[in-house]
């Protein structure tokens, strides 16, 4: 028990927590807008890698660290466009596009890495973004490292954060969204376009999901490697439900995963670690996930109209 | 009502609107006036165009030909912005509203520009406590809309299109879904709204409200208007005459002698659901050898009656008998296994698996008798051979038994349903019982043909048909025995030819019926 009181109080844990949160905030929100718009986006986890190769590659080729981020944000709204024509207009099953669309996206990475590095063996490195120096915050003790150390990519999550709950409950354009997602019948008879604003939400959601990915290559570590999302895709669609479509709670759950992702790290290194098998300690933010996510998710609203394609003027 | 004097603004123009569906023509070159202050009643059986025609004039669908002009101007096709902004508002039969929202949020959806950074309440919450007094609609404006009664709901679809400053509101069968308090409620909002100078197109299928709201009375049959009326010179029985027709083209049928009683109902009752009257003390012999027709207008206790036949449902009061035997455990497949055959209301719903082939469809019934499965194990050779034998007895138009039956057009999916029922899937001499529930609605001519002289063989063969149609020219020209139908209560049955359609528009309208017999069931 004091392994984890311990590890609960040192600063390098909390700073942890944020670094591992970041990506999976980016991509949940995205994956949050195309949901609340109707709209199951299961390309995410191939999204966030065809962004985390992207950025990386930008970058590598000679883009400053945001050009590498606007790269992989534009490459991701390409698949989130591709996902939209088929699902919207198309009104194709979600499920069978989304798993399509990851597997293109991923085959698609790394289609495009032996083109462009035939002969490396070992991918190379790029110069990540460094932790901004917040006057005065960053020094404070313990907070300061805490909290205050943070590259500006990871603020940028929790801005993307503010801003997708911004727009959806208190623009014009996020009730529309909404209100497409629960009866588009309700948006047509409105006079608004129900294909427009699904085929934007889905395409602006991808490129979330994409700089997600690229916060992996260009933040966390600082270089690609094709395992790198390894599931986080998949986290993320959970997450959603886990915060019942709002993006507040979801930011909730996200920095929850990530805790106990830290968590299992460090104790794996200590006594506790050396007697337990290590497969237990991977897993174990997934068990804890399942388990919030049932226990948290059962009064949740779902989007009336979620994975139900519109067909205007059908009888 | 106030009448609207002759020379009022003609604020809607529809001009030959046409539009098909498939093999269906749902509109037929309709033409209508809708002049200011003025409410017109869009009259018509289900299937009979109204709907569409709505639909048009919003811009949901786009018609095959026609034109649609709103204070002179006319509209362009499919565009509910259009529409919108010409000032239509439609009340939709199924609520178009968001119920994640709030009441307020879902009257301002769409009324401000996607782009502009916040949503301006305060104005939109004063101009909606406005209209809210202006027209007696009552309902909290920031009440989850998911929350609200369907009473509720509907003030709602109303004041959204108040709110767009609307000068014609549709309301399509806004009162299918209110109490009779709620309805009343209604009408009142109506009559302000005319007072302040909107014009509104009412569309139902309840006499009584047409009577009690509508100004001019336009009544459409099978896609084409077949009468304007102005309801202050006519009366329920006529309207019920024009809206279910006058002419005949219909099979002739040879009187025969009834046989031995096959079903008996004995005062039976059966709940109310919502708005829809369940049975009250019905009374009623099905004789073998003979069609028993059912007439009136649909949601009058019709489905009560079909499902208490097909084993769908039990009364809560009174006895149901089969061959003088009482009845006391039913389902469909005891049903089915007593020789009652059925031909369902909704044939793409009840009627048929969409996806399934015609096979599976063909056996739907009755996959589980000897001649299709053994030990558990299908026998698809068989019941490809029996799909074989309804499409070559029963003139099914198709490609093949195994093609899906969505494919099909429903003359030939009706057909299909047919064979089915006819064959009694198992056993050989056929059914004993056929329950007909609205059989040729929305069929074409040829097929109409067709299943109405397969009725006829049914009963010359000793079937007991329960023919249930709000089409009286089918009635009148299939039933040996007519009774009808209204509030759920049935009138006594009248032979062939005894009645003119008139007469039965008057009890179709509730006329006639002693109050007594709709009293409590303890008199049984």
């Amino acid at each position: 028990m004091t392994e984890i009181i311990d590890i609960l109080i040192s600063a390098s844990f909390w700073a942890a927590v944020i670094r591992i949160a970041s990506p999976l905030i980016f991509a949940t929100m995205g994956e949050l807008i195309c949901e609340r718009a109707g709209v199951l986006n299961l390309g995410i986890e191939g999204i966030m890698v065809i962004g985390a190769f992207a950025g990386w590659m930008g970058v590598y080729q000679g883009l400053p660290l945001w050009g590498g981020v606007a790269t992989a944000m534009c490459a991701g709204m390409l698949f989130g466009l591709l996902q939209s024509i088929l699902t919207v207009p198309f009104g194709l099953s979600q499920h069978v596009v989304g798993l399509g669309v990851t597997l293109l996206a991923t085959s698609s990475a790394s289609f495009t890495y032996r083109l462009m590095l035939p002969e490396v063996t070992s991918p190379p490195k790029i110069e990540p973004f460094q932790p901004l120096d917040i006057p005065v915050l960053s020094d404070l003790p313990w907070l300061g490292e805490a909290i205050f150390q943070q590259t500006a990519l990871t603020w940028a999550a929790f801005a993307v954060a503010g801003l997708t709950a911004w727009v959806l409950f208190r623009t014009p354009l996020g009730l529309a969204v909404r209100a497409v997602g629960e009866n588009p019948a309700a948006v047509e008879a409105q006079g608004l376009s129900v294909t427009g604003l699904r085929m934007g939400a889905v395409i602006v959601g991808s490129g979330l999901m994409a700089v997600g990915g690229a916060f992996l290559t260009l933040s966390a570590f600082s270089s690609f490697f094709f395992e790198m999302v390894n599931g986080r895709g998949w986290i993320c669609v959970a997450l959603v439900v886990f915060g019942a479509w709002k993006p507040g709670k979801a930011v909730l759950g996200a920095l929850l995963f990530a805790g106990f992702d830290a968590l299992q790290i460090r104790l794996q290194q200590t006594p506790i670690g050396t007697h337990l098998p290590y497969q237990l300690f991977l897993a174990a933010p997934y068990l804890l996930s399942i388990l919030a996510l049932i226990l948290m998710s059962r009064r949740a609203e779902v989007p009336a109209a979620l994975m139900t394609p519109y067909n205007k003027g059908e009888r | 009502m106030t009448a609207p004097k002759p020379e009022a603004e003609i604020v809607l123009r529809l001009d030959r609107i046409s539009k098909r569906f498939g093999a269906l023509l749902a509109n037929d070159a309709v033409s209508l006036d809708l002049k200011k202050g003025e409410v017109i009643a869009l009259l018509g059986e289900n299937g009979a165009g109204k709907t569409t025609l709505m639909n048009i004039l919003f811009g949901h669908y786009v018609a095959d030909a026609g034109e649609v002009q709103v204070f002179g101007q006319s509209l362009p096709p499919g565009n509910p912005r259009a529409a919108l902004a010409a000032g239509v508002g439609m009340v939709h039969q199924h609520f178009t509203l968001a119920g994640n929202l709030t009441v307020l949020d879902n009257i301002a959806l769409g009324t401000e520009s996607l782009w502009s950074r916040g949503l301006g309440r305060a104005a939109a919450r004063a101009k909606v406590a406005k209209l809210s007094v202006d027209f007696g609609l009552a309902v909290h404006p920031d009440a989850k809309v998911g929350k609200l009664s369907v009473g509720e709901r509907q003030r709602v679809e109303i004041l959204k299109a108040l709110y767009r400053d609307a000068r014609i509101l549709i309301l399509d069968e806004p009162t299918a879904v209110l109490t009779p308090q709620e309805a009343d409620a209604l009408f009142a909002t109506l009559r302000k709204a005319t007072a302040l100078g909107l014009s509104v197109i009412f569309i139902s299928h309840k006499l009584h409200e047409v009577m009690a709201i509508a100004d001019r009375c336009i009544v459409l049959r099978h896609g084409r208007v077949v009468g304007t009326v102005d309801t202050h010179t006519t009366d329920k029985g006529q309207l019920a005459t024009l809206m279910v027709g006058g002419e005949l083209s219909l099979p002739r049928a040879e009187p025969r002698a009834p046989g031995a009683v096959r079903m008996r109902f004995d005062q039976v009752f059966t709940p109310d659901r919502g708005a829809t009257p369940g049975l009250k003390a019905v009374t009623l012999a099905l004789h073998a050898g003979q069609i028993t027709g059912l007439a009136g207008v649909s949601g009058n206790g019709q489905a009560a009656l079909a499902e208490l036949v097909a084993g769908l449902a039990l009364p809560s009061s009174g006895r149901l008998s089969l061959n003088d035997v009482p009845i006391d455990t039913w389902s469909p497949r005891l049903a089915l296994a007593k020789g009652v055959a059925r031909i369902p209301e909704d044939r793409h719903h009840q009627g048929t698996i969409a996806d399934f082939d015609l096979t599976e469809n063909a056996v739907l019934e009755a996959y589980r008798s000897r001649r299709f499965s053994r030990r558990g194990w299908m026998n698809w050779r068989a019941a490809k051979s029996f799909a074989e034998e309804i499409i070559a007895g029963y003139d099914v138009r198709c490609p093949g038994p195994g093609v899906r039956i969505r494919l099909l057009s429903g003359g030939n999916m009706q057909k299909l349903i047919l064979g089915r029922a006819m064959s009694g899937g198992s056993s050989s001499d056929g059914p004993e019982i056929i329950l007909a529930n609205q059989p040729v609605r929305g069929l074409d001519v040829g097929a109409i043909a067709y299943v109405q002289s397969q009725l006829l063989a049914a009963r010359d063969r000793g079937a007991a048909v329960l023919l249930i149609s709000e089409d009286l020219d089918e009635i009148m020209g299939l039933s040996d025995v007519i009774h009808v139908i209204s509030q759920g209560r049935l009138s006594p049955g009248f032979g062939r030819g005894t009645m003119t359609a008139a007469e039965l528009g008057l009890w179709m309208a509730g006329q006639n019926f002693a109050h007594d017999q709709s009293e409590a069931p303890n008199a049984a």
